[in-house]
C-alpha cells in the first residue's frame, strides 16, 4: 500500500498530525488551524524562503526553521509559539520596519497590509532600530495602470515569481545583491517603457503598498461634483462578486443589487452594465468567427487566420503584441466589452438620452489594471473623443463606497438603469475562465444548427473550473442551410488563462499544430474574478466562491444567451443598422493591434 | 548583424542556448568588453529566449560583471574589515592620487577603474587589490606607484 507508506505524522504544539510526505511544516500547521505568520509566501508561488518570518522550533534542530520551506519528516515534534520563535520574528519584523518608508497614514494598502497587520501583532516598536530607509527612492508613476513605490518594498520577491510563473512576462527582476538588492526592470526602466502587460497579478500578490494600481477615482469625484458633467459608470461581471469582500462580505456574496444602488448614492447619473457590451461581443465576435470558417472552409482562402483568438483581456492583447506580434491576425478584431461600451456611450447613448458627448465622463469598473493601459490607448477615440474616460479597479470602487459615508450592509438593491443596463447569463460568465467561450458557443451553436447546444440546460461544463488549459469539442450537424459547409465539422476550441497557459497555446499556432478553431485567452489565472484589480487577498479558495457566484448568476437569469438579449435586438434595428461587422460596428466596435518589441 | 550581436552569436555557438549557459556568455562579453551593454544584454536574451530583465538581473548580481563602461583595467581595492585595519584608506587616496579619480570612477583614456571589493581571501597579507585578474598583496604606497607605472606602459 503505497499511499499508507507516503503518510507521516509530526506533533505541532502538541497536537499529532498525519500528512503526507513532502508536506512542509506550514501546511501541516493550517491543517489543524494553527496560524504561523507569513510573508514571502504565497500559496500561488513557489517557495522563496527568504523573510523567514514564519520560522518556528523543531526539538533537535539547531536553528530556527523557515516552516514554509521546511518539508515535515516523521516524528518531528514542532512548537510554533515559543518565546524564542516570537522574540526572532519580531526582531525580523522590526528589522523590516527599520528599511521601510513606514506612512500607514498615507498609505493606500493600509488596513490591507501583510507587513503593517504583522508589526502590529507583533507589536513592533518603532524605536527598536534606528531608520535605515535609503533616501531619495522616487515613486515610478510612468505606467497608465501600476504604481511602484520602492520605498514600500520588502524584498519578498513576490511580485517577481509572479510575473515570472504566472504570467511568463518577467517584465520584473532582483537587481543588484545585499543592502543594494531592489526590484528593478531591464536597466531600471521605467515601467512604461518595458513589457509589462499591465496586468497588476504582481499587485494582487504584493504584500505591502510597494505595488498599487494607479488610482484615478479623485478624477471621478471630481466629475460628479461637477453639474454640467454626465457620469456614467458600467461595471465588469466580475466587480459585482468581488465587491463585497471590500466591505466586509465573505468571497463569492451576492451583492450586485446593492453595489448598483451605492453607485448611485455615491452620484453617478447612470449605472449601466458591461455585461450589455459582453452580450455585443457575443454578436460581433460570433459574426467574425462564422465568417473566417466560411472564408477558410468553404472558399478555402488560406489567407484567414484560424484559429482565432478573444481580445476581451487587455493583458493578454498586450501580452500577445509583445510576445508574438507576428501572430496578431489570429486576434478578434472584436474590442473589450469596456471599449464597446466607451464607443457606445458617446455616441448611441449620448443620442438617447440627449446629452452632449463632451458632457459625458464614462468611467468603467473593472476587476482589472490593464484596463487603464487599453483605455488610454492612441486608437480608442472612435466616439471622436476618449471613449472611457478612467478605469477604475473593484478596489477603488470599493474605496469610493467607503469615502461616501455609505451603510453597505443596510443599503436595499437597485437595479440597472436603461439603456445598456439589460443583460443576460452569458455576459456574467464572462468574469471566470472559460465564460467567453461558453457564451460564445451558446450563440454560435444556435446560429449554425438552430438548436441549443448540446449540453445539460446549456452549461459547458467542460470549459469551467481552474485547471490551466481546457478543451471541448462540439460536433456540427443538421446544420441549417446557411452553414452547410459546417455540416459534420468538428468545432474544437480551448480555453486558456493565466499568460504562462497563453503561451503554451500560442507556442502550438507558431509551430503550425493547433488544433483548434476558436480559443479564450485571459491573462489572469481564473479570468477576471482573478484579476490585478480585485480585492486582495486573492488565491484559489477565493478564486473558486467567486467562480461559484458567477454560475450561480447565470443560472439565476431568464434569458442565457447573448443574441436574446431585448436592448441587443433594439441597437441593431436603431443604431447599427448594418448588422453584426456593418460599416459602424466596424467604425466603433472593432479595433486594430500594434506590433511590440519582446525585449 | 551589428558588432555586439556577432559577439554574442561566437559566445553563444562556445557555451550553448540552455538558461546555465548565460554566466558563461556574461563572462565571455565582460572579458572582452570590460562591462555587459544594455545592447549586449538584449542580444543575450534574444538567443536565451530570456527576458532582458532577466539578464539584467544576472549581470548586476555579480560583483565581476558590469553593467557600466570600465576602463581596460578595472582596480579593485578590498574594503572588508582587515585589509580596512592594514590602511586600506592610505591605499586608495594614493590610487586616488595617481589616477587622478575617484572610486567608482573610470580615467578619461578608460585605461583605468577604481572600485571597492569584498574579501578577496588574503587577509594575512593585507591590504589587498585586484586589477583585473591579478591580485596584489602588502600594499604600500610605494608598491602601488610601481605597480601602476607598470600597467601604465602595458597596452
Ligand atoms: S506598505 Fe503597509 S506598512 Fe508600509 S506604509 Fe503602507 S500600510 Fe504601512
Ligand atoms: S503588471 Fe503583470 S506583466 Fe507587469 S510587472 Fe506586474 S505581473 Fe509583470
Ligand atoms: S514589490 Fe511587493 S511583492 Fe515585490 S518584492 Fe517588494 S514587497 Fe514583495
Ligand atoms: S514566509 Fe517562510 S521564509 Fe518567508
Ligand atoms: S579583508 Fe581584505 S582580503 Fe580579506
Amino acid at each position: 500500500m503505497e499511499s499508507i507508506k507516503n503518510i507521516i505524522s509530526v506533533k505541532i504544539n502538541g497536537i499529532d498530525v498525519s500528512i503526507e510526505k513532502g508536506t512542509t511544516i506550514l501546511e501541516a500547521a493550517r491543517k489543524i488551524n494553527v496560524r504561523i505568520p507569513t510573508l514571502c509566501h504565497h500559496e500561488d508561488l513557489c517557495v522563496a524562503g527568504n523573510c523567514r518570518v514564519c520560522v518556528v522550533e523543531v526539538e533537535g534542530a539547531k536553528n530556527l526553521t523557515a516552516s514554509c520551506a521546511a518539508p515535515c519528516e516523521q516524528n518531528m515534534v514542532i512548537k510554533t509559539n515559543t518565546p524564542k520563535v516570537r522574540s526572532a520574528r519580531k526582531d525580523l519584523i522590526a528589522l523590516l520596519v527599520s528599511e521601510h518608508n513606514t506612512q500607514c497614514t498615507t498609505c493606500y494598502r493600509s488596513t490591507n497590509c501583510e507587513l503593517q497587520a504583522l508589526a502590529s501583532e507583533y507589536n513592533v516598536d518603532n524605536n527598536t532600530y534606528l531608520s535605515v530607509l535609503k533616501p531619495g527612492i522616487q515613486v515610478d508613476r510612468s505606467s497608465w495602470s501600476i504604481e511602484k513605490d520602492d520605498s514600500k518594498c520588502v524584498r519578498c520577491q513576490r511580485c517577481v515569481r509572479t510575473c515570472a510563473e504566472l504570467q511568463h512576462v518577467n517584465a520584473i527582476t532582483v537587481a543588484h545583491k545585499g543592502k543594494d538588492m531592489k526590484i528593478s526592470t531591464f536597466m531600471d526602466l521605467p515601467m512604461n517603457e518595458v513589457v509589462c502587460v499591465n496586468c497588476g497579478q504582481c499587485i494582487i500578490h504584493c504584500p505591502t503598498g510597494a505595488l498599487t494600481e494607479r488610482r484615478y477615482f479623485d478624477d471621478i469625484w471630481e466629475a460628479i461634483g461637477d453639474e454640467k458633467k454626465h457620469v456614467v459608470i458600467n461595471t465588469a461581471p466580475s466587480v459585482r462578486v468581488a465587491i463585497g469582500e471590500m466591505l466586509g462580505y465573505a468571497p463569492g456574496a451576492h451583492v450586485t443589487g446593492k453595489m448598483v444602488a451605492a453607485l448611485k448614492k455615491i452620484g453617478f447619473d447612470s449605472v449601466l452594465d458591461t455585461n450589455y457590451t459582453a452580450d455585443l461581443t457575443i454578436v460581433e465576435e460570433g459574426t467574425e468567427l462564422l465568417g473566417r470558417l466560411k472564408s477558410k472552409i468553404k472558399d478555402e482562402d488560406d489567407s484567414v487566420a484560424l484559429p482565432m483568438i478573444t481580445s476581451c483581456s487587455p493583458g493578454w492583447v498586450k501580452f500577445i503584441e509583445h510576445m508574438y506580434p507576428e501572430h496578431l491576425a489570429h486576434l478578434s478584431t472584436c474590442k473589450s466589452p469596456q471599449q464597446m461600451f466607451g464607443a457606445l456611450a458617446k455616441t448611441y447613448y449620448a443620442e438617447k438620452i440627449g446629452v452632449k458627448p463632451e458632457n459625458i465622463v464614462s468611467v468603467a469598473a473593472m476587476p482589472c489594471a490593464a484596463k487603464k493601459f487599453e483605455a488610454n490607448r492612441p486608437e480608442m477615440k472612435s466616439s471622436g473623443y476618449q471613449d472611457i474616460d478612467a478605469g477604475l479597479t473593484t478596489r477603488e470602487i470599493g474605496h469610493m463606497i467607503k469615502q461616501a459615508g455609505i451603510d453597505f450592509s443596510e443599503i436595499s438593491d437597485s437595479d440597472f438603469d436603461s439603456i445598456m443596463g439589460d443583460s443576460t447569463g452569458a455576459a456574467i460568465i464572462f468574469g471566470a475562465t472559460g465564460g467567453v467561450m461558453e457564451a460564445a458557443l451558446r450563440t454560435a451553436y444556435e446560429l449554425i444548427t438552430g438548436r441549443d447546444v448540446p449540453f445539460d440546460r446549456l452549461n459547458i461544463e467542460p470549459v469551467r473550473g481552474l485547471e490551466g488549459i481546457k478543451h471541448a469539442a462540439v460536433k456540427l450537424e443538421n446544420c441549417l442551410e446557411a452553414y452547410s459547409f459546417l455540416e459534420g465539422v468538428e468545432l474544437r476550441v480551448a480555453v486558456a488563462h493565466g499568460l504562462k497557459n497563453a503561451r503554451v497555446i500560442m507556442d502550438q499556432i507558431k509551430d503550425g499544430t493547433s488544433p483548434y478553431h476558436f480559443i479564450e485567452i485571459m491573462a489572469c489565472p481564473g479570468g477576471c474574478i482573478g484579476g490585478g484589480g480585485q480585492p486582495i487577498p486573492t488565491n484559489d479558495k477565493v478564486r473558486m466562491e467567486r467562480i461559484k457566484a458567477i454560475y450561480e448568476d447565470d443560472a439565476d437569469c431568464k434569458l442565457r444567451k447573448s443574441h436574446e438579449n431585448p436592448e441587443i435586438k433594439q441597437i441593431y434595428d436603431e443604431f447599427l443598422k448594418d448588422g453584426p461587422l456593418g460599416h459602424k460596428s466596424h467604425k466603433l466596435l472593432h479595433t486594430h493591434y500594434t506590433k511590440r518589441n519582446r525585449y | 548583424m551589428t558588432k555586439t550581436d556577432m559577439m554574442v552569436k561566437e559566445l553563444v555557438d562556445k557555451y550553448g542556448s540552455k538558461r546555465e549557459s548565460l554566466l558563461p556568455i556574461l563572462q565571455g562579453v565582460y572579458d572582452l568588453e570590460h562591462f555587459v551593454s544594455d545592447e549586449a544584454m538584449v542580444s543575450i536574451a534574444r538567443n536565451l529566449d530570456l527576458s532582458s530583465a532577466d539578464v539584467y538581473g544576472k549581470s548586476t548580481f555579480y560583483s565581476f560583471l558590469d553593467t557600466i563602461p570600465r576602463g581596460k583595467f578595472v582596480i579593485r581595492v578590498c574594503k572588508t574589515i582587515v585589509c580596512d585595519m592594514h590602511d586600506k584608506n592610505q591605499i586608495v587616496d594614493t590610487l586616488e592620487n595617481i589616477l587622478k579619480i575617484k572610486v567608482g570612477e573610470t580615467t578619461l583614456n578608460r585605461k583605468f577603474s577604481l572600485l571597492y571589493t569584498n574579501c578577496l581571501g588574503w587577509c594575512h597579507k593585507g591590504p589587498a587589490m585586484l586589477i583585473n585578474d591579478d591580485v596584489y598583496t602588502d600594499l604600500t604606497p610605494e608598491t602601488i606607484r610601481e605597480i601602476i607605472t607598470d600597467y601604465k606602459n602595458r597596452e
